[in-house]
């Protein structure tokens, strides 16, 4: 497999959100809106990289009855190491993620890569699948984030889009926002229809 | 390649190798981290303060002290200008949100009228119960120059004077409940 096809990979034909459906609890608990879900890719994003990175460089001195516990002491020391960085450099995006960050290392994006892929091959595929893997589960967190927003809260971003000119649009269409979308319940109904479309386009 | 043989003195060692390279890597990550976390809690705590009182020009932090009540805690903070007090932010909570606890500070001038409120977390509803944040409604501007010595903090349904947020009555009573509780003390306290 050609280089820019392991980078590929993760983004479309093998999104770990839209087409493995790995990973559903941040997915579904974080993305009430876009930066929350952006926010949680990138840093399930720096766990995936390193993860796979330093697995792939030590897979072949670890016995094999011990693996998964060696690799579960590798991704949750990376998962401590965001949520501290993050405590004190992004306070604001760690309250509202909350226990969802400790939770990375539970993810079986995480431990499913370093499985399936980071043991068996190079240093340098491993990265490219790392990152591949966290774009895709970024770019599907964050559109389904924004999807969320946007129907719940009238904003993308924080930042509203309705427009206020002319004054009846507002009045006529846009009184209220669709709540239930920030809602639990929203993040399963946003999912299966992206989920839908993106199958649709993946044939 | 030739992997490595599954026996009790090759798995001891990795474990034991992978851990202590895991513990000393955290080691310095939280070393380093520790303070820019405690800074970025401290100015959490000041800009709350700063939210709710009029300008100051101590370090209220310094000068705060806590009272334990009701299974919980209320600290009060102290600010003054030019040596004059210039009221006291109390952070107090309420157990009874819909989604349990709910932290506020609530800024007291001295003479005991609430200037502003200002909310630290909560796990409300969004879009109902989440009203109470000061940017996302005018619920709480109601409590703004109003003294609970003649201001009942009940919600109307309950007999007082405040006027619920729709749909999160129980949200709006954990709100007076938790300012109750932060005026109730700072009467006792006798500290201005």
């Amino acid at each position: 497999m050609s280089k820019v096809a392991q980078l590929t990979k993760g983004i479309l034909r093998e999104n770990p959100i839209f087409v493995l459906v790995l990973g559903m609890c941040p997915t579904l608990a974080t993305t009430s809106s876009a930066f929350n879900g952006m926010g949680m890719g990138l840093a399930t994003t720096f766990v995936l990289l390193s993860s796979n990175v330093v697995i792939s460089a030590i897979a072949r001195f670890i016995p094999d009855k011990v693996r998964i516990p060696s690799y579960i002491v590798v991704i949750a020391t990376f998962v401590t190491i965001v949520d501290l960085v993050m405590q004190a450099y992004a306070t604001k995006l760690y309250e509202s993620l909350g226990i969802f960050i400790p939770l990375i290392v539970v993810n079986c994006i995480v431990l499913g890569r370093a499985e399936a892929f980071a043991n068996k091959n190079t240093i340098f595929d491993s990265l490219l699948d790392g990152l591949g893997m966290g774009i895709g589960f970024t770019f599907a967190l964050t559109l389904l984030g924004s999807v969320r927003e946007m129907l719940g809260n009238f904003s993308i971003f924080g930042l509203p889009i309705i427009p206020k000119e002319p004054f009846w649009l507002k009045e006529v269409f846009f009184h209220d926002p669709i709540l239930v979308f920030v809602l639990a319940p929203g993040a399963f109904i946003a999912l299966a229809y992206l989920i839908a479309i993106f199958n649709r386009f993946k044939k | 390649m030739a992997k490595v043989e599954s026996n009790f003195k090759n798995m001891t060692a990795t474990l034991l190798v992978i851990t202590l390279v895991a513990s000393a890597a955290l080691g310095l990550v939280y070393q380093s981290t520790m303070e820019p976390i405690d800074l970025a809690q401290q100015a959490k705590i000041n800009n709350a303060i700063k939210a709710v009182l009029p300008e100051f020009d101590n370090q209220p932090g310094n000068e705060a002290y806590s009272v334990a009540v009701d299974g919980g805690e209320l600290t009060f903070y102290l600010a003054t200008k030019d040596g004059q007090p210039v009221g006291t932010a109390v952070k107090t909570f309420s157990n009874n949100g819909f989604a349990g606890l709910i932290e506020l500070m609530v800024g007291f001038l001295p003479d005991g009228t609430i200037n502003k409120v200002a909310v630290i977390s909560h796990k409300e509803t969004p879009g109902l119960g989440d009203k109470i944040e000061p940017q996302k409604s005018e619920f709480s501007v109601q409590f703004e120059g109003k003294s609970p010595e003649n201001f009942k903090l009940l919600v109307k349904k309950d007999g007082g004077d405040v006027d619920a947020i729709t749909a999160s009555t129980i949200t709006s009573r954990a709100y007076c409940d938790a300012l109750a509780r932060a005026y109730n003390e700072l009467k006792k306290g006798g500290k201005q």
